[in-house]
């Protein structure tokens, strides 16, 4: 392992670590634009410069330059301070001076550097080149004069994204980063482009001109448009969420976050349920306050048997909230999967994606099963690219044939092919054999069906037949969509034996909308607790205004397994309350007050039950135990999850730039769909 | 000057398909496996020179089919390179060298006379559709300067008569000597050679 010197401290580094890297490790700051650690290294903006002695007698670009043994390298020596003022200057000949109206003021890696290095008068006195601003669609603004032409961007959609359709073209003073065929960059991770480029050239379309960084209140949280649980940040300004950006989680989402998780902020300042509303003798909703509300829930279940009562929890719910349900209405019914995808949860392995997210990393093999992890999980469908990427590793899928970004061999769309794989002895059969670290991944596609139960064994059994369980592998992955869903299949929010919606006299549905609101009984009782007016508060006879996930503390297990802490970053609009306490505050008015009195005590009481719930941020390998039931088939094809990426819960639904986002995208792919149709 | 790459331009065919395969398996088999989107370079030529000197979009969209990259790898390349022409031009594409050394020896009135001969300015087509005239930087041939390069071949050691003389013949349709017009044999000084006179001699140039 090469040791080197840098601004006089010795390091041993890896092999093939660039100098950046390595002043990066020692904490010495060098400056950059093109270099980004997740994407390759084209060293074309020249200000990483360093002074390497017996080298040539010029400037070095650290970011290119792999250590070698007994370097001495100066990272502020005089030449480097010389050699990086005038990069500086030849960067800033083009860029114009529009910091006060541009939105990148104040976090502008140019804007600092400038700062730092930057020459206090220009010397340039020629005209400036412009650039023709570029259309991208609805969620990205460019000002591409601002350009420095760092190829960030054009790296992050041809690596990253996997969909190459920036470019840079032309050269010298005509170069410009463009699509050509100005089209909106189709991609579920286009937001990641405002990140990755330095300057203000790509920016929000959403957040132009709304607010400036340094005004905002930061919240670290966790999000939960899907059940990856991305890390992000929330920036509000008093009670209102101005923008929502990536957190660094290497394990999760790395550094970025889907578009889904970016934009839809917009949807949860509309539509939402700030105040409790009973329905009247003429059928008609009214507001109402929060004792009338609460006693008239109150009444009905006590009225009620627990056999007649149901409780839904949606897509969206914290862990808190369906625990303090579920003990409220301890022997009622319960049922998270709203989606009915019912299959075998009673052992955790059976229910989880085992190998974990940053362990598909090491897979070699990947058999995806009824799923489009494009859609249902972006980043997953990332790492997967990511891996295939590197290791240019063997995919195959079982489901209906979709552009995931990586190629993969097509086995067929239904459960027989499935059946098929597991007794052949040659293609990919043989692949997944050979293989070290095979995977599986069993979408909700494939369990969304009456034969869900069948299906999963059917994958149990592919699993052991290819040798995807060892003593430190699994590779059987079940890849959730919903938050909640995981969390609440671990507090047992659901039913063993099944029930009959229609049967029930009372339904409770906490932030459940994504389902048929007429499987319930016209005749039922209806209660609705959550956020937004959607198709649940429609039905419901009285709802209670609960708190969105922004607006509340609360817990929430990704797919993983992975129990994650959300933090609160705003209040809840008008009335609203935080759910659990809307669920506490109903016990004390059914005269069964539950016994926790705030937030510190109701978790005591979960992790009393269920100790794995106060390992924050960590995954406990599940014991593989035998699961799941052995039936037949049926035969027709698996279908993916019924839904569209931009619009898959109430607060998308409210979104109008996820809204747009359907209109445009799809818009172009029925398009293309039609010419293909037509070809 | 080159002009801008136009994708919507009318001029754009629908269609493009090379006129030999062989040639073109010729070409990808010239670069080891997976790496075939090398021979992106050798293919635009292969389809400037089978399509009238310069190449449509639809080319180099088939062009990216055939080495499996995405269009938008093939537009950087072609854009970037002054040597792929990205709309038509005429038979004959004059290139004007302009830099400095041409500058001194009075490319400048070489450029006059095929303005006032042909008609035309810098970047312009003449209505017959034989020239196109265009000013672009060094070509490598100083020593012999002023020069012009016209299609694939060098016309040095000009004078404002003799560019006018090479126009007429080119229109005419006769053939002009390429290389020094003075009948200087490669780069070799204008007086006979003042070094390696032996081999000078020997190869029979001096
Ligand atoms: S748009 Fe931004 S990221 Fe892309 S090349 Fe320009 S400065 Fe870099
Ligand atoms: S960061 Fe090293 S050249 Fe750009
Ligand atoms: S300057 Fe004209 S060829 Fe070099």
């Amino acid at each position: 392992m090469p040791k080197l010197t840098i601004d006089g401290m010795e390091i041993e580094v890896e092999p093939g670590t660039s100098i950046l890297q390595a002043a990066e490790q020692l904490g010495v700051e060098v400056p950059r634009f093109c270099y980004h650690d997740k994407l390759t290294v084209p060293a074309n903006c020249r200000m990483c410069l360093v002074e390497v002695e017996g080298g040539p007698p010029k400037p070095q670009a650290s970011c290119a330059l792999a250590c070698a043994d007994n370097m001495v390298v100066h990272t502020n020596s005089p030449m480097v301070k010389k050699a990086r003022t005038g990069v500086l200057e030849m960067q800033l000949i083009n860029h114009p001076l529009d910091c006060p109206i541009c939105d990148q003021g104040g976090e502008c890696d140019l804007q600092d550097q400038a700062y730092a290095y930057g020459f206090d008068r220009s010397r340039y006195h020629e005209s400036k080149s412009a650039m023709p601003d570029k259309e991208l669609g609805p969620l990205i603004k460019t000002v591409m004069t601002r350009c420095i032409n760092c190829t960030r961007c054009v790296r992050f959609a041809d690596e990253i994204a996997g969909t190459p359709m920036l470019g840079q073209l032309n050269r010298g003073e005509d170069s410009e980063i463009g699509t050509f065929i100005e089209q909106a960059v189709d991609t579920e991770l286009s937001g990641n482009l405002i990140d990755v480029c330095p300057v203000g050239a790509l920016t929000s379309k959403p957040y132009a001109f709304t607010a400036r960084s340094w005004e905002l209140q930061k919240t670290e949280t966790i999000d939960v448009h899907d059940a990856v649980g991305s890390n992000i940040r929330v920036d509000s300004r008093g009670n209102e969420v101005m923008r929502i950006l990536p957190r660094l989680h290497e394990d999760v989402n790395e550094e970025w976050i889907n578009d889904k998780t970016r934009f839809s902020y917009d949807g949860l300042k509309k539509k939402r349920l700030d105040r409790p509303w009973v329905r009247g003798d003429d059928g008609k909703l009214h507001e109402a306050s929060w004792d009338d509300a609460l006693t008239a829930v109150a009444a009905q279940l006590k009225k009620t048997k627990p056999e007649k009562t149901a409780a839904l929890a949606g897509d969206l719910c914290d862990l808190e909230s369906m625990v303090a349900l579920k003990d409220l209405l301890g022997s009622s019914h319960f049922e998270c999967r709203t989606d009915r995808t019912f299959f075998d949860v009673s052992e955790r392995c059976g229910y989880l994606f085992n190998t974990t997210i940053a362990g598909i990393e090491k897979a070699d093999a990947i058999l995806l099963i009824g799923t489009n992890p494009r859609h249902e999980a972006t980043l997953i469908n990332a790492r997967i690219r990511k891996t295939w990427l590197e290791k240019q590793i063997k995919i195959a899928m079982i489901g209906e044939e979709t552009d995931l970004t990586y190629p993969y061999e097509h086995l067929g769309t239904g459960p027989q092919n499935l059946e098929k794989l597991i007794k052949a002895k040659s293609g990919f059969a043989e692949t997944l054999k050979k293989a070290e670290n095979p995977m599986l991944i069993v979408g909700m596609g494939a369990l969304q069906r009456e034969d869900g139960d069948a299906v999963q064994n059917l994958a149990r059994e592919a699993a052991e037949t290819f040798g995807m369980v060892t003593k430190d592998w699994n590779g059987f992955n079940v890849l959730h969509h919903a938050a909640s869903r995981v969390g609440a299949l671990d507090i047992g929010f659901y039913a063993k034996d099944g029930f009959n919606l229609a049967d029930m006299s009372l339904v409770y549905l906490l932030g459940a909308d994504d389902f048929d609101m007429s499987a319930i009984s016209k005749k039922a009782f209806v209660v609705y607790q959550g956020h937004h007016g959607d198709a649940g508060a429609a039905r419901a006879d009285v709802i209670l205004p609960g708190a969105a996930y922004t607006e509340k503390d609360g817990l929430y297990v990704n797919t993983e397994g992975r129990v994650q802490m959300a933090k609160r970053a705003v209040n809840p609009p008008g009335d609203a309350r935080e759910d659990w306490t809307v669920l506490r505050a109903l016990s004390g008015h059914m005269g069964k007050a539950l016994p926790y009195d705030n937030h510190v005590q109701l978790r005591d009481r979960i992790v009393k039950e269920w100790p794995h719930m106060g390992d924050i941020d960590s995954t406990a390998p599940a014991e593989w135990k035998k699961f799941g039931i052995k039936s037949n088939v049926l035969k027709n094809n698996f279908k993916p999850l019924s839904q569209d990426f931009y619009l898959t819960n109430a607060i998308c639904r409210a979104s109008a730039t996820m809204n747009e986002c359907t209109t445009e995208f799809h818009t172009e792919s029925q398009k293309a769909a039609h010419m293909q149709a037509a070809e | 000057m080159k002009k801008p790459f136009d994708l919507k331009a009318d001029y754009q065919p629908e269609k493009f398909t090379f006129k030999n395969k062989k040639a073109v398996q010729e070409i990808i088999a010239r670069y080891p496996k997976g790496r075939q989107r090398s021979a992106v370079m050798p293919l635009l030529d292969l389809a400037q020179r089978q399509n009238e000197n310069w190449i449509p979009r639809a080319a180099m969209d088939e062009i990216a089919e055939i080495i499996g990259q995405p269009p938008i790898k093939v537009y950087e390349v072609a854009t970037f390179y002054s040597m792929y022409n990205l709309a038509p031009v005429g038979k004959y594409l004059i290139q004007l060298c302009g830099t400095t050394p041409c500058w001194l020896c009075g490319s400048a009135d070489i450029m006059k006379s095929c303005e006032q001969h042909l008609g035309i300015h810098n970047g312009e087509t003449t209505k017959d559709n034989l020239f196109t005239l265009t000013e672009v930087e060094c070509l490598g041939a100083c020593v012999n300067a002023p020069m012009v390069q016209i299609n694939d071949d060098y016309y040095e050691d000009l004078t404002a008569e003799r560019m006018v003389e090479i126009l007429e013949a080119l229109a005419a349709g006769k053939d002009v000597p390429v290389g020094s017009q003075t009948g200087r044999k490669c780069s070799m000084a204008c007086s006979g050679p003042t070094t390696l006179e032996d081999q000078a001699k020997k190869a029979g140039v001096a």
